[in-house]
């Protein structure tokens, strides 16, 4: 089914996210969407599921103009969406997530599951998808919940069919997996959009490139432009696509943990007996597919775990059984995995967030009262150093883009006196440009002699920063290989197999 | 996190292609390569090991979501204040309606309203504003009194009705900005009027340091009450709401069971729950007694209005204050970021409590000073609730608020006396006017306001994109 969307504009006050976008994808075309994180990407994608109504500009299916009152009219046009955040229920098995929404019945108002199972096998069978309808949701890994999402698409015999950033919460390897299905659809004469702002995976699958940028389209590419074009024509900007780190100066060791090992809440060991050692001056990146531990590990080492056993020493002190102020005030900075949950207060403003941390004495409290003075000079200090775009110290975080609330983050470990510095997935939901800021820092951090942990999901950024990598899989260490190991034996080693060679590094 | 920080060379697309063979041929999907599927359960299986733990899921992190119940709370509780008065005229706007249905003429009239509807329509406006009159006299300023200082009175008594609510709902207000939903104001109020009541009359001391030991001892009362709710959450994770209501009919039951003890809290040789009257070196002194003894308002006004500021310096200026927000706000953030937030939890608890003591204080030694029963409290606890939400959890707000109920207080009873409106329709319409705030979007539908936070944060049902502008 051929889509097009003609000049679709779509405001939200005086901000427009949709500046009169074309659109045109062609049956059985990968169509890539390109844009940074607010790019007004899903903005576009919304308009087009009947969940926003467009100011203007049309939507048409195979030359017909839609109207779309809301998702159900969308998808009975033909038009189904694999949603990055999965809209299933996890208690619910495959089949009955598949049917939900318009559950068929038998007499007597029974529902009827064994059509449901019927689809769910057919579909599967048709793609080779190996899911079983009765499997529940929340059993299944995150890949495979990823294809009962396609699966409920295609159930509802979507011909056009939307991903929006399908790749974050995917391994590489559930990710070419996913290229995979992605072909295998378009053969089929499905027409894809593929929403992103990863460009190796656009430049593999992709047929087409439509780039937005600030809500318009900013330029058409083919899957042969390289990166640095791409990356250009995404900020608006040439971009520095390389991090530019000296060979690392190594210090004494700083960092020393021990057998250190993490229970959670129900009684699993989700590290488990993990040692290494950080020295001054070194980026230790420790890499893994989400859920594998090191969430409970960067955690354990400011003290957010309750439940650790083995030992954690900085600099010879012992902070296994430290509160999280002592850790912090040791010289630990961490910058937390999910800024929006544990690094930043949204309804605070920024200078308060930037205090948030030292909410006890000097140099912001006197005499148990906030200096206020101190703060604000401190704060505009701050904005201007890191380069926070913002219309004042005194806006609330919660306003700011997922970059710049990451660079108040960063500020504000980075500027005490530190002696570690934990960052887990520094620059997830960051923008391009501000990744190559946070980046730069992190290394400038290096440099000057902090030993950092850096804990990330995407090889690409494991590979530009670590001096080493350390690979965990299911809370236990795989290995500890140079920073210039390939990406091949990285995505082997964090399904859990340990290299032949080079083990230790 | 994508290819910009590629570290190789740029790619022209043959090698790139090439690049992407490699990397498919790392695993196919899983079944059909099954080398890497045997490697990999082979790991799997080492890494369950002997400790025999479960894997742990995949996407699955410790992170603790927001409760629905504290972001509905926290909306609830910090919205902005055109949402209040409008809520309030709203409410005015139903309660007048009520207040036309329940007026007998109104009713009268309406038999023939086809046939004359002017009398009817005069009907309705002669209740209406008759009532909201009465209501306007009763509490503000009555135009029937020839002398300033007899038309003024009413808004002195105002004052003495919003007294204890003021600091009622500052207790509440500062528990709402920790996150906390205090609802044991009316045992801390008995607890706190019980402790200053008996120092108040069971103890012969000197005039003034009598009243601030009696003060002290309400409030230390009030904020050991409430801190006991702090410190079961803070230690065992018990739900405050749960543990104050439960500490409300302890406290009650306990206060009536003293009432009715000889030797406790019972008034000698009387077989009441009552105790004896509040010796005089005790009693607040009327602050504007100098005028005449028909103005009862007390020293309890004077000490809310520092209550207030108290409040306010502690939550916009102090370090402590810094730190109830943040949990208030985001108690994980609070908590990575090395405050203590269970220790937060019991402080804001002994202060909060501590304010609703001052309510019970003020009850006992400024407006019933005759000694007092079991229904000391006068449901202050729970309009205290009210007068928080009103105000938005904020000092100055909640200042406004409570003398606003404290008008209903005062003009109700005037209400019902001038124009015969059930007093049950004032109650009507302050339950309507919580009704309202509870309600943001019906208030902003009605008015036709823009959604909150104006037009530039657009709430998309599934992008993330826009959320993170």
């Amino acid at each position: 089914m051929k889509l097009e969307l003609r000049g679709i504009t779509k405001r939200f006050g005086s901000l427009v996210a949709n500046d009169h976008i074309d659109l045109t994808v062609e049956a059985g075309e990968i169509h890539a969407l390109l844009g940074e994180n607010g790019a007004g990407k899903s903005t576009l994608m919304n308009v087009l599921y009947g969940l926003y109504q467009a100011d203007s500009g049309e939507v048409l299916l195979d030359g017909e103009v839609q109207h779309f009152a809301g998702p159900g009219d969308a998808m009975a046009a033909g038009i189904g969406m694999v949603h990055q955040h999965f809209m299933l229920i996890p208690v619910f098995t495959v089949a009955e997530n598949v049917m939900l929404g318009h559950e068929s019945t038998k007499a007597g108002g029974v529902l009827d599951l064994p059509t449901a199972r019927a689809k769910v096998r057919e579909i599967s069978q048709r793609f080779g998808f190996h899911v079983d309808p009765d499997a529940l949701v929340d059993d299944l890994p995150v890949g495979v919940q990823q294809r009962v999402e396609i699966i409920k698409a295609l159930s509802r015999d979507a011909r056009v069919l939307v991903f929006d950033e399908p790749t974050a919460v995917l391994t590489p390897q559930e990710t070419d997996e996913l290229m995979g299905i992605m072909r295998q659809l378009k053969q089929s004469g499905t027409s894809i959009v593929f929403i992103t702002h990863k460009l190796r995976e656009v430049r593999e699958v992709a047929d087409r490139i439509t780039v937005i940028r600030l809500g318009k389209v900013v330029g058409e590419a083919a899957p042969t432009a390289t990166n640095a074009e791409l990356a250009s024509l995404m900020v608006g900007r040439a971009v520095e696509l390389r991090v530019h780190k000296e060979e690392p100066k190594l210090g004494d060791p700083a960092l020393v943990v021990e057998g250190l090992t993490v229970i959670d809440p129900v009684g699993h060991l989700v590290v488990n007996d993990v040692s290494f050692t950080v020295r001054r001056g070194e980026i230790l990146a420790v890499a893994g597919v989400q859920g594998n531990g090191q969430t409970e590990l960067t955690e354990a080492l400011v003290g957010l775990q309750p439940r650790v056993r083995g030992s954690i020493s900085l600099d010879g002190i012992e902070l296994s059984t430290a509160s999280v102020r002592k850790i912090l005030d040791a010289g630990v900075g961490f910058v937390p995995e999910d800024r929006t949950e544990d690094g930043l207060i949204g309804e605070f403003t920024i200078a308060e967030n930037l205090m948030l941390d030292r909410s006890e004495g000097a140099p912001f409290i006197r005499a148990g009262s906030i200096q206020r003075g101190v703060l604000d000079d401190f704060a505009r200090e701050k904005v201007a150093e890191f380069d926070v775009r913002t219309q004042g110290i005194d806006e609330k975080v919660r306003q700011l883009s997922g970059g710049n609330q990451q660079k108040v983050v960063l500020a504000r470990e980075l500027s005490r006196e530190l002696r570690l510095l934990v960052a887990a997935q520094p620059t997830r939901g960051v923008d391009v440009g501000s990744i190559e800021f946070i980046h730069k820092r992190i290394v400038e951090a290096r440099d000057s002699g902090v030993p950092v942990v850096v804990v990330s999901t995407e090889l690409d950024e494991v590979t530009a920063l670590a001096d080493r990598i350390m690979v965990m899989y299911r809370g236990r260490i795989v290995g500890i290989v140079p920073g210039n190991t390939p990406r091949d034996v990285l995505g082997l080693m964090m399904a859990g197999e340990v290299p032949a060679e080079g083990a230790a590094a | 996190m994508s290819d910009p920080q590629e570290p190789q060379e740029p790619r022209g697309d043959a090698v790139g292609a090439h690049d992407t063979d490699a990397d498919v041929a790392i695993e196919e999907p899983a079944a059909s390569s099954p080398t890497a599927a045997t490697a990999r359960e082979s790991a799997r299986a080492a890494a369950m090991g002997p400790a025999g733990t479960a894997p742990p899921a995949a996407g699955h992190t410790d992170v603790e979501p927001p409760s629905r119940w504290h972001t509905m709370g926290q909306q609830i509780v910090t919205g902005n204040a055109i949402i209040s008065v409008l809520a309030v005229v709203l409410a005015l706007i139903v309660g007048a309606i009520m207040i036309a249905f329940t007026d007998e003429r109104v009713q009268e009239t309406s038999a023939y309203f086809f046939s004359r509807p002017s009398d009817m329509l005069l009907a309705v406006w002669d209740s209406v504003s008759g009532a909201y009159a009465a209501l306007f006299q009763g509490s503000i300023y009555n135009f029937r009194r020839d002398d300033f200082l007899d038309g003024i009175r009413p808004l002195t008594e105002t004052l003495r009705f919003a007294t204890p609510l003021i600091a009622g709902g500052l207790g509440v207000g500062l528990a709402f900005r920790v996150g906390m939903f205090n609802i044991g104001g009316r045992g801390q109020i008995l607890i706190a009027a019980s402790v200053a009541g008996w120092i108040a009359f069971g103890f012969d001391l000197p005039w003034g340091i009598h009243m601030i030991v009696a003060l002290i001892g309400g409030l230390v009362g009030g904020a050991l009450w409430a801190g006991i709710a702090g410190l079961l959450k803070a230690r065992t994770g018990a739900h405050e709401v749960i543990v104050t209501i439960m500490l409300n009919y302890v406290a009650f039951y306990l206060i009536s069971w003293m009432l009715r003890t000889p030797g406790l809290l019972q008034a000698p040789g009387s077989s009441n729950p009552k105790t004896p009257a509040m010796m005089e070196t005790a009693i607040f002194p009327k602050i504007l007694g100098f005028l005449g003894p028909q103005f009862n308002l007390h020293l309890g006004f004077i000490l809310v209005i520092i209550a207030t500021i108290v409040v306010w310096w502690i939550l916009t200026r102090s370090s402590l204050g810094f730190r109830f927000r943040a949990v208030g706000e985001n108690p994980n953030a609070a908590r990575a970021a090395g405050i203590n937030v269970p220790s937060v939890y019991v402080y804001a608890m002994l202060i909060s409590g501590a304010l609703l003591g001052l309510a019970g204080v003020s009850q006992v030694l400024g407006t019933v000073t005759t000694g007092f029963t079991a229904g000391i409290d006068a449901g202050i606890g729970f309009d205290a609730i009210t007068v928080a939400l009103l105000g938005r959890s904020r000092p100055w707000g909640i200042f406004i608020a409570g003398i606003l109920f404290g008008a209903f207080k005062a003009g109700g009873f005037s209400m019902q006396a001038a124009e015969g409106v059930p007093i049950e329709i004032v109650l009507v319409v302050q339950s309507l006017i919580v009704l309202f705030i509870a309600a943001p979007p019906l208030v902003r539908t009605i008015f036709r306001l823009p959604a909150e936070g104006g037009p530039r944060r657009p709430r998309p049902l599934v992008s993330k994109e826009v959320e993170a502008k």
